[in-house]
């Protein structure tokens, strides 16, 4: 198809959606009754609908139907895939690895962001601090990952390094270290670049919050001779914990997902595949559409308990 | 939208499809059969009468006719490509569009799945090959001109990677020796170090290299971001044919014996010898370790700095060396060919290269083939590559129009008559393998698994299907 054929048939769908939608508000515009604006309601939700079913629900049950077909999407293989995923020595450490970023990275992303807030609450410097640690947030983990990969750069001790880590740890005498290569703490080490970019998202949601807690509450701790790390403990935790908990699935929800990282700094070579990495290896590069589609599943599986949660986290917050 | 009946009526109804819905009619017809017949548009081809036309007048007039091509070669490479296509825009009046890209192995799959396959793809890996005609039965035989030019111009054995099954469906394009070694020609010299004939010479040239204390004699590195492994896997490819012979190189490959056979076992040892051993690793990079953090495309540096001898690697790793480095027999830097292990087998080749696969039997598709799979085309592309870094198994081609030394070395190697070329082993092999625990598996060998248990990793990885 040339760009010209192309072209018109942008014009010409675009001319189409206009037209239904027109035909949609002429209809919903003369029906006033009641029936009339029931009519009006579904009208104007079937396009949603059919999107979200075009777009999301059939996909969504095409992978679940394939997570139990074989390789090449030609037979039925019953739950060999999932077996695969939990007995197959290259899947567990998938799935361990997965398990130590989700264990880590929201928790001391969190709990970073979380100190970080009160230290600099109502400093001087505050706005500055803040941007400082908010910067990262605005680089893709591309970009992050990049960086980072530069920072742990290997160079045997006696010559010349490149990397940062590495070069501190030769001006303190000792030996340079293999960050990216030695499992499972390359793992840990990716998960430190995650950990770098969200702790700002972190920070400033939970210092907003920080600053909402009501003026009284705190004096009267303060009368109550409540003060340092019992405030913190007792007043100032209890205070925020909804935003807390929402900044907590927040992150593991980007965390489950994690891909650029992995695939960016390592490739997922020397045992630092992580799920979302792993199902897209097995989709695209090893063609196994089951083992893909499975991990895929699996994956949904995990991420729906804590968006279902976060969603209900977020009402709560939104009614107080 | 390339048939004519979708293009003729523009109905609402087919755009409402195309908009939202895969339109199954858009893209190629499910027909794979091996027609081998020769479609026509009809009407006299521009370039009749002009002797280098003559493969192509029989497809008429296509005039206005746009063929879309898919590859994985990006520029600096693709303007040769491009230009090399001129002589068919002359001859046919068809025009070729060029798409290259970095993920074409991934998008190629997904494109052909979903109904939006290309014209013709430039398929780098049998393997993949056989994916797209056993799972997604959209790739179309060629015309018979296109397997006549083969048996015309290409070994038997190119032929046999381009075909599944035992139907021809594809015809050899480019390709690359990976049996070099990279080495300076003034360093040698310098130090009165010959180059190696046999396998045994290479290794007293390299424990020379180690007593004289220089230099370490090899460097090495296998970081290829994802991909990062594929060397390892060459050096693999290469001593199994040097050391068990292509007979056993193509069991291995096809899975008639084990990966984890005793013979490869033997081999990955012998490449463990030189790899594994800290006294000949890595030039100027590190330990035996930074082979696997160490990109392909660094490793071979230190040569030009005398921090290493020698690094085995494929003719591509001409476009590697910084600009100004003279490449030649006489320059700073040159390749050699890997040396036999014993006479028992001849002098066993290893290389790579793209296959031309079609996904419908449009005049102007099947035109563009004829033409890929000509000597004229070969010759054509080597006097397109002014820089070199071009060369192709096609018996037609003349080593002369090449235009770098390197160049014309792969051509005489491939066209060696005592040369036993075997195309690389893990682009063969299923993707799961070949560009899954294979590189994988290499990659944890190079930083301290055993070769055992490499092997046996790879092997339980085989597809049972």
């Amino acid at each position: 198809m040339s760009t010209g054929e192309k072209l018109v048939q942008l014009v010409i769908v675009i001319a189409l959606f206009v037209g239904v939608m027109a035909v949609v508000l002429v209809i919903a515009d003369r029906l006033k009754s009641k029936r009339g604006e029931s009519l009006q309601t579904v009208a104007f939700l079937l396009p949603a609908v059919l999107m979200i079913g075009i777009g999301l629900l059939y996909p969504a049950v095409r992978t679940m139907y394939e997570s139990f077909r074989n390789a090449a999407s030609t037979g039925f293989v019953g739950f060999e895939n999932y077996q695969t995923i939990f007995t197959n020595g290259d899947q567990l450490t998938v799935l361990r690895n997965t398990a130590l970023w989700v264990i880590l990275t929201p928790i001391l992303a969190t709990f970073i962001g979380l100190v970080y807030a009160i230290l600099i609450d109502r400093s001087r410097f505050e706005k500055f601090a803040k941007a400082l640690i908010f910067l990262p947030m605005a680089i893709s983990l591309v970009g992050a990952s990049l960086i980072w990969k530069f920072v742990y750069d290997y160079r045997s001790t006696e010559n010349d390094q490149i990397g940062l880590a590495n070069q501190i740890l030769k001006s303190l005498g000792f030996d340079t270290y293999r960050f990216l290569l030695t499992d499972p703490w390359n793992t840990i080490f990716l998960v430190v670049i995650l950990i770098w970019v969200q702790a700002g998202f972190a920070m400033t949601i939970l210092s907003a919050s920080i600053k909402a807690i009501p003026d009284d509450i705190v004096e009267a701790a303060k009368l109550d001779g409540v003060s340092g790390v019992r405030m913190f403990r007792y007043i100032t935790v209890p205070s925020i914990r909804p935003s807390l908990i929402v900044v907590l699935t927040a992150i593991s929800i980007t965390t489950l997902k994690v891909f650029d990282i992995v695939r960016t700094a390592t490739g997922g070579n020397f045992k630092t595949s992580v799920l979302a990495y792993e199902f897209y290896v097995q989709s695209f590069r090893s063609f196994n559409n089951g083992l893909g589609a499975a991990l895929a599943v699996l994956l949904f599986v995990l991420v729906l308990p804590i968006v279902i949660y976060n969603i209900r986290q977020m009402r709560r917050l939104e009614a107080q | 939208m390339r048939s004519p009946k979708a293009r003729r009526g523009v109905a609402s109804v087919a755009i409402l499809l195309s908009a939202g819905l895969t339109l199954a009619a858009c893209g190629g017809d499910d027909s794979s059969e091996a027609t081998g017949k020769t479609n026509t548009a009809g009407g006299t081809s521009p370039g009749e009468g002009k002797a280098e036309c003559e493969q192509l007048t029989g497809f008429g007039d296509l005039t206005g006719k746009e063929v879309n091509v898919y590859t994985s070669i990006l520029p600096p490479e693709q303007q040769a490509h491009e230009d090399s296509y001129k002589l068919f825009t002359e001859c046919t009046g068809a025009k070729v569009n060029y798409e290259g890209s970095a993920e074409f192995e991934a998008q190629l799959v997904v494109r052909v799945r979903s109904g939006n396959p290309p014209d013709i793809a430039y398929v780098p890996q049998p393997g993949l090959l056989n994916t797209l005609v056993t799972d997604t039965g959209k790739v179309v035989a060629p015309p018979d001109a296109v397997a006549k030019n083969v048996d015309d111009f290409f070994g038997e054995d190119w032929k046999s990677y381009g075909t599944v099954d035992g139907t021809f469906y594809a015809a050899p394009l480019g390709a690359n020796v990976k049996s070099f070694v990279w080495y300076s020609p003034q360093t040698f010299k310098d130090n009165g170090w010959e180059i190696p004939k046999t396998w045994d010479e290479m290794i007293a040239l390299s424990d020379k290299i180690v007593q004289e204390g220089k230099m370490k004699p090899w460097c090495a590195g296998i970081g290829s971001g994802e991909a990062t492994g594929w060397p390892a896997t060459d050096w693999l490819e290469d001593v199994v044919l040097r050391a068990a012979g292509p007979d056993v190189y193509d069991q291995w490959v096809n899975h008639e014996i084990p990966f984890n056979d005793p013979k490869i076992v033997d081999s990955l040892d012998k490449v463990g010898a030189i790899l594994k051993n800290d006294d000949y690793v890595n030039g100027g990079l590190g330990d035996v370790k930074s082979i696997a953090t160490t990109t392909f495309q660094d490793a071979g540096l230190p040569i030009l700095k005398d921090e290493c001898a020698m690094h085995r690697q494929a003719s591509f790793y001409a476009a590697n060396w910084p600009e100004g480095t003279k490449v030649a027999e006489d320059g700073d830097v040159f390749a050699f060919y890997l040396p036999p292990m014993s006479e028992e087998f001849g002098n066993p080749v290893l290389g790579g290269g793209e296959f031309v696969a079609a996904f419908n039997d449009e005049p102007a598709t099947q035109a563009l083939q004829v033409y890929l799979s000509s000597d004229v085309w070969a010759n054509e592309k080597a006097k397109a590559t002014p820089a070199g870094g071009w060369v192709s198994a096609n018996k037609g081609l003349e080593v002369d129009n090449l235009a770098s030394p390197i160049d014309r070395l792969s051509a005489e190697t491939l066209q060696d008559p005592d040369a036993v070329f075997r195309f690389d082993g893990s682009d063969q092999m299923p993707g799961a393998v070949g560009a899954g625990s294979f590189w994988k598996e290499m990659t944890a060998w190079i930083t301290g698994q055993s070769t055992q248990d490499t092997l046996d990793g790879i092997e339980s990885s085989w597809p049972s299907s």
